[in-house]
């Protein structure tokens, strides 16, 4: 059921998040006050360069680790443990390489105690409509990168979650399996009016994929600077991650965004 | 073949397509090249045994070795077929079959239920870790007296075997426990996963290939563990007839025991060759 004041409230509220990492040696100053709110539908992706704390936000929003200062709220409810209302993909596929693709994608049914039938049912028309039925019971290793990352997407997908969190989930693909693959995926999560937080590193991937890009700096990790994207020359519909490309807002954005990662300053 | 098939024609694919093309001469070629190189391995595998067994029964005939001190193949071959028909050959190696199998299944048994202890509790393992390092290091077999003293002739043997291999069944699977990738536990933590779930689920799973090696490894230490045992011990087995032979000067008893040991530790590998092969195809690795 989703209730009218569901659909007004963020799905994601994190409020105030500081994090602090101690080591024998040193403590670390992680995240500074970040504060974010991502409405239903909407497809963030928050860019830094490496360290700068981006993939720690996500172990954070997905309740594995908790902030030492700050709130945060999935669905209005704060989290405090792994929810199975949000789903994870990572850099690489993970994949249990002893189960078979139907086994790996029917594993967060098994830890979660879904109901097996349903959840078998729902697994296999997700790996029919990603193009993975003949290989339902292959072992991961007889599958090209492009259809593991895809198996691993109807595993994140099969427990039905309304969020998902998006570690770098195509910077293990090579090129073009990679724009292929997220044309692909961005597609899907659009049908699935899933709620998306993408990590990356990769501005052109931000761009083209996201409705918001928040652009982190330099470890302690706090928002610099956010940017609505919007592709008015390709019409009313938003263009496909592999239009977007072409589109001519594209290269101005990636210019923004790329002076605003200070990238020179660090060689 | 109908999997390969399927591959070949998924677009952008990396798994490697089979399309069937005519072997070319040169591939011939190669394929005979190929296989001859594997029967002249298999010969000469073969020849040095030959070679071996012709030299070592020459030898103490040719009067340049003592016999009385090496034996010679015939005679062992005799010996063999007397304690053969006698039934006696059978009875000893059965208790040494039979010890080696025990302590072999305990000691990994118990090794996997300390190595999960020390994955399970760091603290634990922070504490037990020098201890462990240090009694692997230790000669096991120094122990045999002071484990007849306590356990018996029996007991002891058994806790021989299990001795020799456990600490180091220990350390091995540890060592694969703490390898697991920790992005698969991750996994399965995000999906509420409780800590004996990330074990049964991953860790164990995962660890497959470590538990062969360590199979591998202890076949030899329990066989090991059992015939030290049985010099101190035991009324029956291989190690007591080597005991006992060497006590009366038979040295063709003490060959022919230690022949059948040889074929003990090979049974016993290629077991586990062929388990090792089983599982790692079923688990595609």
């Amino acid at each position: 059921m989703i209730t009218p004041a569901m659909r007004t409230e963020p799905v994601v509220a994190i409020r105030d998040v500081v994090l602090h990492y101690f080591s024998p040696d040193r403590e670390t100053l992680a995240l500074s006050n970040i504060s974010l709110e991502v409405s239903r539908g909407e497809f963030v992706a928050i860019v830094g360069s490496s360290g700068c704390g981006k993939s720690t936000l996500l172990s954070l929003i997905s309740g594995l680790i908790k902030p030492s200062r700050g709130d945060i709220y999935l669905e209005g409810r704060k989290v405090s443990a792994p929810s199975p209302r949000a789903g994870y993909m990572f850099q690489k596929d993970t994949l249990l390489e002893w189960r078979t693709v139907l086994d790996n994608v029917l594993i967060g049914a098994e830890l979660l105690g879904l109901d097996r039938r349903a959840a078998r049912q729902r697994a296999e028309d997700l790996l029919r409509r990603y193009g993975l039925g003949e290989f339902m019971h292959s072992l991961p290793h007889q599958l090209s990168g492009g259809m593991r990352q895809r198996a691993a997407l109807a595993r994140t997908l099969c427990p039905d979650p309304d969020l998902l969190l998006l570690d770098e989930p195509f910077s293990a693909l090579d090129y073009q399996t990679r724009l292929a693959l997220s044309d692909e995926i961005a597609a899907i999560l659009r049908n699935e009016q899933k709620t998306i937080i993408l990590v990356t590193h990769d501005i052109g991937e931000a761009i083209s994929m996201a409705d918001r890009v928040i652009v982190m700096s330099r470890r302690p990790g706090r928002i610099k600077v956010e940017h609505h994207i919007s592709y008015p020359s390709a019409g009313p519909q938003r263009p496909t991650p592999f239009e977007a490309r072409k589109c001519a807002e594209f290269a101005g954005y990636f210019q923004t965004i790329w002076d605003e990662l200070d990238i020179h300053e660090m060689q | 073949m109908a999997s390969e098939t399927v591959t070949a024609e998924i677009s952008h694919s990396e798994a490697s397509p089979s399309v069937m093309v005519p072997r070319s001469p040169a591939y011939q070629a190669y394929l005979r090249a190929l296989k001859r190189r594997a029967y002249a391995i298999q010969a000469w595998q073969v020849g040095l045994l030959v070679a071996f067994l012709i030299v070592w029964e020459i030898a103490p005939r040719a009067g340049w070795v003592n016999p009385m001190l090496t034996s010679y193949p015939s005679a062992v071959a005799r010996t063999f077929m007397a304690m053969l028909e006698d039934g006696s050959l059978l009875m000893h190696t059965w208790v040494t079959f039979s010890e080696t199998v025990i302590g072999f299944v305990g000691g990994m048994a118990l090794g996997i239920a300390c190595a999960v202890a020390l994955w399970w509790s760091p603290f634990v393992h922070r504490v037990l870790d020098p201890f462990i390092v240090v009694v692997n290091a230790m000669p096991k077999i120094a122990l045999v007296p002071i484990f007849y003293i306590w356990l018996g002739d029996v007991a002891s043997i058994y806790a021989m075997a299990i001795a020799v291999s456990l600490f180091v069944t220990i350390i091995m699977l540890y060592t694969g426990f703490s390898a697991v990738d920790p992005d698969k536990i991750k996994l399965v933590r995000l999906f509420g996963a409780s800590r004996w779930q990330v074990l049964s689920k991953i860790v164990l799973p995962s660890s497959v290939p470590t538990m062969i090696s360590t199979l591998k490894v202890n076949v030899g230490l329990a066989l090991v563990g059992v015939v030290v045992g049985e010099f101190q011990a035991a009324k029956a087995g291989l190690g007591y007839l080597i005991t006992y032979g060497s006590q009366i000067f038979q040295m063709n008893l003490v060959m022919t025991a230690i022949v059948v040991l040889a074929a003990i530790s090979s049974v016993l590998f290629i077991c586990i060759q062929a388990l090792e092969a089983i599982v790692l195809r079923r688990s595609g690795r």
